[in-house]
């Protein structure tokens, strides 16, 4: 599904990503962790095409070389990022976005447009699932959403848009227990043998609920250790300062 | 202004020309231009009067030059003043009469005229130049006691309503523009809405300029007598050329008490290419009175087109408790310039106002907003709100806010407020990474930016008009 190769990226003269790699098979789930500032996002922005960046090394997906791609070419070709901070957008209406969105992507997969209604039937049973009232859905996106109200709605896109690389940027910070499960519910019912996610965490709770194929350490740019799901319960009680 | 050149230019989709023969007064502003264009519409004597009362005026005064938006000097000699399709002659009497290739115009615009194919619940009066061209849905307005069709034949058939109101909102001695408008105003629309009537559908105009080195003087009057109420559109396009042509328009209406007068505009007149070559200079003067008490006038505008928009539609609140809104959305690409905003006049007793300005400047393009709140002595208990709102993309581009604040009674309150930003590269890198171009990200950015303005339109038009700030702002960010 994803392979990295020696992937550097720097910004404004900042070295961000010093060499980085990782593959990852279809239907694996593997986690990200480390340090603040290690690189985590700018790995998820750098996947998603985010202009700004200076970048060498190789990323393939889907076998192909994703350097050429747009930021919504690749959206389009199934990669969804759950943001770390998703952006406020006033007087744009959460449903007509998600539509707006979803049919962009249907399109690009030679599917048909879904019409109003047929959208909101799907709207509404994915929404459901994760415990989203209808009224937020008719309000202007993310505005005033709380945090984990947020994270929730970046969920609901995910089920909605159906990608296949799924990278989620610490989509599990600042929720409360039963919206974590609700989330880790959420994944879990969108794993299969075709998907991939690369999950940024900082905490081994989410860990326990999804499970990863394989845990890796980002540090300065780098990933210093890889492992199971041992890795993350190590880390969980001694913290980095023992591997970096 | 000279040799004309009719470009391909993929984004302004209404800038063909219709060829056509037309029938024109001699070049050049004079005595005898305005003996020809009243003549030829067969005036009564008191309306020559008043344009020859004008043009007196109209030596006496200068062109104003405070507005931000400079332009070269507009050789008056050089235009034409009148311009009708030659098949226009003898006016119509109805729409099987109207030549053809007029209605094909139209039809290609979005504006089908014809019987069968009109648009539902919109009744259109099509003004082509100097003059208009057929207004639909007139019997069934005509059964409610509604006046709606051109100024020219409002002058001939309600002379003493025309008589009445034309020139009470927009005095002959207003100001340069205007003045000029008085004396050589050729076709627009007139509306009269009888008592307690709510006008069942929307009134609409469809400006448009065909005709080479020619100037448009639009003239249009609205007048809701007490308890009515209409919402009336107006719309505009004009070919490519290189030539910049002028458009100066009165608008005047008048809200008796208890009436209410909503007036929208979606002004895309051909913009100029990219290089600011060619546009129409949309010099537009627009006034409103609420005269009796109660009522209300509101303004909402949505300015896409022209190289230059220079207009401060605006409310004159005499009327006790009257209401006078301004929501404006004005877009600047390219080279295009905008100076505009509204004045608010408390006049009445607990007047209240609302000015709502969203100001979207892309490419080299300046926008201003400038507007006047003035709250007289008399006008107690009276409240401004104004909130202006400025979107920047890229570095070239400008936006200023410009309020003038008069307010001579402590019991009154006027609150402004006013934002700039810049589009937010995060706003469009989460749309991208929900697979919306960038065009359609901009889109949707601003449209949301413009919300408040955009759902004060009427629903036939709201859609046409979300378009058209995507395409306004087409190539404005990289
Ligand atoms: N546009 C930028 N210009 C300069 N420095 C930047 C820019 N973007 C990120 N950085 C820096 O790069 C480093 C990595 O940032 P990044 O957001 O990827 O960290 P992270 O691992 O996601 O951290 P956290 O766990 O706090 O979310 C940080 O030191 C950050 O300040
Ligand atoms: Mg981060």
């Amino acid at each position: 599904m994803l392979q990295i190769k020696n992937l550097k990226a720097s910004i404004n003269k900042k070295n961000i990503l010093k060499g980085l790699d990782i593959s990852i098979n279809p239907g694996e789930l593997h986690a990200i962790m480390g340090p603040n500032g290690s690189g985590k996002s700018t790995l998820a922005n750098v996947l998603s095409g985010k202009s700004g960046y200076e970048i060498s090394g190789e990323i393939k997906y889907k076998g192909k070389d994703l350097s050429e791609l747009k930021v919504d070419e690749r959206a389009q070709n199934g990669i969804f990022l759950a943001f770390q901070y998703p952006t406020e957008i006033p007087g744009v209406n959460t449903n007509n976005f998600l539509r707006t969105s979803l049919n962009k992507v249907r399109k690009a997969r030679g599917e048909k447009a879904l019409d109003a209604l047929s959208f909101l039937k799907l709207m509404k049973e994915k929404a459901s699932e994760l415990g989203i009232e209808e009224k937020m859905l008719s309000r202007q996106l993310n505005v005033g959403f709380s945090g984990g109200e947020k994270k929730k709605n970046e969920i609901l896109q995910m089920k909605i848009l159906n990608p296949n690389l799924v990278v989620l940027d610490e989509t599990d910070s600042g929720l409360d227990i039963d919206a974590l499960k609700i989330i880790a519910d959420g994944v879990n019912s969108f794993r299969d043998k075709a998907n991939s996610f690369l999950v940024i965490t900082h905490y081994q709770r989410l860990l326990d609920y999804i499970k990863p194929d394989f845990v890796h350490v980002l540090s300065d740019g780098k990933i210093i250790k890889s492992g199971s799901i041992e890795l993350a319960k190590e880390l969980e009680k001694t913290g980095y300062k023992n591997i970096i | 202004m000279s040799k004309e050149n009719i470009k391909t230019n993929q984004e302004y989709k209404y800038g063909f020309e219709t060829k056509i023969d037309s029938f024109k007064a001699p070049k050049g502003l004079s005595e005898d231009t305005i003996k020809f264009i009243s003549k030829i519409k067969k005036e009564p004597k008191w309306l020559l009067e008043w344009r020859l009362k004008a043009f007196s005026r109209l030596n006496k005064l200068k062109e104003p030059n405070w507005q931000k938006p400079k332009y070269p000097k507009i050789n008056y000699q050089d235009l034409y003043y009148y311009s009708s399709p030659k098949s226009m002659k003898d006016k119509p009497k109805s729409l099987d009469e109207v030549d053809p290739k007029l209605l094909e115009t139209y039809k290609k615009l979005g504006i089908p005229l014809n019987e069968q194919k009109k648009l539902s619940g919109v009744a259109v009066d099509a003004v082509f130049d100097s003059v208009s061209v057929a207004t639909t849905f007139k019997d069934e307005l005509t059964k409610k006691g509604i006046i709606f069709c051109s100024i020219s034949e409002a002058i001939q058939k309600h002379p003493d309503l025309v008589k009445k109101y034309l020139g009470s909102v927009i005095p002959l001695t207003d100001h340069y523009f205007a003045t000029l408008n008085s004396a050589v105003f050729t076709d627009g629309s007139f509306v009269y809405i009888p008592p307690n009537v709510r006008c069942p559908m929307e009134l609409s105009t469809y400006f448009r300029i065909n005709a080479s080195e020619t100037g448009q003087f639009e003239r249009t009057l609205i007048i809701a007598d007490k308890g009515s109420y209409v919402s009336y559109l107006e719309g505009c396009t004009a070919p490519m050329r290189d030539e910049n042509q002028l458009h100066a328009a009165n608008v005047e209406l008048v809200a008796l008490d208890d009436a209410e007068i909503k007036y929208s505009t979606v002004q895309n007149w051909y913009p100029g290419d990219e290089n600011g070559v060619g546009g129409i200079y949309n010099f537009v003067t627009k006034r409103g009175a609420c005269r009796g008490k109660n009522s209300k006038i509101s303004w909402t505008q949505v300015e896409t087109g022209s190289a230059i928009t220079w207009k401060y539609p605006s409310c004159i609140l005499q009327g006790d408790n009257s209401v006078g809104e301004f929501y404006s959305i004005a877009i600047t690409n390219n080279h295009q310039k905008a100076d505009t905003g509204t004045k608010m006049i408390h006049l009445g007793k607990n007047t209240k106002s609302k000015i709502i300005s969203k100001g979207i400047s892309a490419g080299k393009a300046d926008n201003t907003y400038r507007g006047l709140v003035d709250i007289g002595k008399k006008a107690q208990n009276s409240r401004n709100y104004t909130q202006c709102d400025s979107l920047l993309m890229g570095n070239k581009c400008g936006a200023h806010t410009i309020p003038y604040i008069k307010n001579k009674n402590s019991t009154s309150t006027v609150e402004h407020e006013a934002t700039t930003s810049k589009i937010n590269e995060e706003q469009l890198f989460y749309c991208n990474q929900r697979g919306l171009d960038q065009e359609e990200a901009v889109s949707l950015i601003v449209n949301g930016f413009c919300k408040e303005v955009l759902q004060q339109l009427p629903m036939e038009f709201a859609v046409e008009a979300q378009k058209l700030v995507g395409i306004s702002l087409e190539g404005s960010v990289g």
